[in-house]
């Protein structure tokens, strides 16, 4: 395929960007481990002391990352579910030939470029506020008292506004899978008497089998790390109910100014990431072969 | 009990006008070839019979049952594709069996008719594969294998050959034609390859930008072509048109001659009527040799020689016709008949 010239010049030319990649990732992480072995807290400067392996200690039996744990596959698992179901549909209705289709195809993917910093305040103050959001307009004029959302249900508040991002990137890759689905193989269901229904999960859903693996694997390694949603509507409360794995590093490092405590939580979740994504990657990955 | 009769159908697209007005009787049981230049709306007219176009105006009878507005499945006919269209996550078995699966049939039943229409097409040792583990003409077989298990009343096939290599079409031409007359189940097929309507058909539809130009045996449409553009279509090469004094001589305005009726001789002159010109291109392919020949007045005639006869490019020939199969037409050019 390639010569030999071709492939030393290959290996030449990718070596600085290769390097530099390596040392951007291999740095960090090598203080990452060091800091954890530290007793490093920025209120007590100079008594910086090696400690062995006590930062994990105290950061796995805290009661707040079992529950933080939890909160965190509760959401990812959430988002996936609501962004693939929804979207396959939006996929579906969106792919159907309608007045204003390309107007409507762009609002749908709208969403995916509001920043979440962005979106969480609109959610929080302009949507799901309990005195002057829409939702409380819209349940005071039906006669129902409003719900006060990050209060009453915040982690679900939090999936709802995660899933509102991140459905149009479901949306979008599902459409181009269903307009890459092969006419002809519609019409032979046709005539070979499917109907709607029968020609979505024998013909339709099999089709987007491969594009569902992906949107769920990038989806994963996106939510697993959702943080700016959480710092600007609920900041990890009420108590623990929505701090995730990476809010709970984020309040170890920078509000408890244990510096120490935070470098092991996040090799503890670099090996949660890791766990997760073997399993996925298992579950989904024999879809992606051929 | 598989007879299909089109009545003044007529199908636009926006204001492009498709197919103007076709009235067509198809007997059962017979192989209808439809053949056309591309373009010229046979793959319409067949979507119009199977019903996943609707028709704008007019009907459509299968076995005198009015189906203009019957949904393609309860037509009683099977397509097969020409990308096959086959599902690419089931196994042949699936395939094959999924049109019943859909009419509910019991699983012990669907097995039973798989099995027979597999072994019919040689693919009982790849009921378990995809059909990406497939060649093309096991897929092929495959698309016919679906289209014959529901036992329909008629087959339609759009261009099912023209995804195969050379040898394989002229086996799966065989094929098709034979489990055809084994089924006696009327057949359309659309093709624009004139030697499979040619080889196929019990009767051929030529179609022009939507009009039926001729309807007739394979050997009708040969003989007596019905109008300039199915002379000019079936054959190969194609006729030679003559205009001019040469035609009104004939008592026509265009007359036709096909290139194998044609006798080249090497002298000038001789006896009735003949045109000597020079070879300009001469085509040897053992079996026959075509030959192009700049003939004045006549214009540039194919001829065609049975064999090899040592003619190259620069040589003198006198190019004379077999008066008995002269076509001629008038104006409008249509065929002139004695």
């Amino acid at each position: 395929m390639s010569t030999r010239q071709t492939r030393v010049l290959g290996r030449v030319l990718t070596a600085p960007s290769v390097g530099l990649l390596f040392v951007w990732m291999i740095v960090p992480l090598a203080m990452t481990i060091y800091f954890s072995t530290l007793r490093y807290n920025l209120l007590n400067p100079g008594t910086e002391d090696f400690i062995g392996l006590e930062n994990y200690v105290y950061f796995l039996t805290d009661p707040a990352f079992l529950a933080s744990l939890r909160n965190t596959l509760v959401l990812v698992g959430s988002v996936l579910l609501i962004t693939v179901v929804l979207g396959t549909g939006v996929a579906l209705l969106i792919d159907q030939p309608i007045f204003g289709r390309n107007i409507v195809r762009l609002l749908v993917i709208a969403p995916f470029f509001v920043m979440p910093t962005v979106s969480a305040l609109v959610w929080k103050n302009l949507l799901m506020h309990p005195v002057s959001g829409l939702f409380a307009w819209i349940a005071t004029s039906l006669g129902l008292r409003p719900i006060d959302w990050f209060a009453e249900m915040p982690l679900f508040s939090i999936i709802l506004i995660v899933s509102w991002q991140w459905l149009p990137f479901a949306s979008l890759i599902l459409l181009t899978a269903l307009q890459s689905l092969d006419e002809e193989q519609k019409e032979a269901a046709e005539m070979d008497g499917a109907k709607a229904f029968s020609t979505f999960f024998y013909i339709t859903l099999p089709h987007l089998a491969r594009p569902i693996t992906v949107v769920i694997l990038i989806e994963t390694i996106f939510l697993l790390t959702v943080f700016a949603e959480i710092f600007v509507t609920t900041g990890g409360g009420p108590g623990l109910q929505t701090t995730n794995i990476a809010f709970l590093i984020y309040s170890q490092a920078l509000i408890q100014y244990d510096v120490g405590g935070a470098s092991a939580g996040g090799l503890v979740a670099v090996v949660l990431a890791n766990i997760v994504a073997m399993f996925l990657v298992r579950m989904v990955g024999k879809n992606l072969e051929t | 009990m598989g007879s299909i009769t089109l009545d003044g159908v007529r199908k636009t697209f926006g204001s492009v006008n498709v197919i103007p007005n076709v009235n067509l009787e198809i007997d059962d049981g017979s192989f209808v070839v439809f053949v056309g230049p591309s373009g010229c709306g046979k793959s319409t007219l067949l979507r119009l019979i199977a019903g996943l176009e609707d028709i704008s105006d007019g009907r459509i009878l299968i076995d005198g049952r009015d189906v203009t507005n019957v949904p393609p499945a309860k037509r009683g006919l099977s397509m097969v594709f020409q990308s096959y269209a086959l599902y690419p996550h089931m196994s042949v078995r699936g395939n094959i069996g999924f049109g019943l699966k859909m009419a509910g049939l019991p699983k012990a039943e669907i097995d039973r008719k798989v099995e027979g229409a597999a072994s019919i097409l040689n693919l009982t040792p790849y009921l378990d594969r995809k059909p990406r583990e497939l060649s093309g003409g096991q897929r092929q077989r495959v698309a016919i294998g679906r289209a014959i298990v529901r036992e329909p009343e008629g087959f339609l096939f759009d261009e099912p050959l023209s995804n195969l290599d050379a040898a394989l079409r002229v086996n799966m031409r065989l094929e098709i034609a034979k489990l055809q007359k084994d089924l006696a189940t009327t057949a359309v097929y659309v093709t624009h390859d004139q030697v499979e309507a040619m080889t196929m058909a019990d009767k051929i539809v030529v179609l022009n930008a939507g009009n039926v130009e001729q309807y007739g045996t394979p050997l009708e449409l040969y003989e007596r072509p019905a109008n300039l553009f199915v002379a000019g279509f079936i054959g190969s090469p194609r006729m030679n048109f003559i205009g001019g004094r040469i035609a009104s001589a004939h008592g026509a305005a265009t007359i036709g001659i096909r290139p194998e009726h044609l006798r080249v001789a090497r002298e000038e002159g001789g006896q009735g009527e003949g045109w000597s010109g020079v070879i300009s291109v001469a085509e040897h392919l053992g079996s026959d040799t075509f030959l192009y020949v700049d003939a004045g007045e006549a214009g540039t005639l194919t001829a065609r020689v049975i064999g090899e006869l040592g003619l190259n490019e620069g040589g003198r020939v006198t190019l004379k016709p077999d008066p008995a199969h002269i076509h001629r037409f008038d104006q409008t050019g249509k065929a002139i008949r004695p």
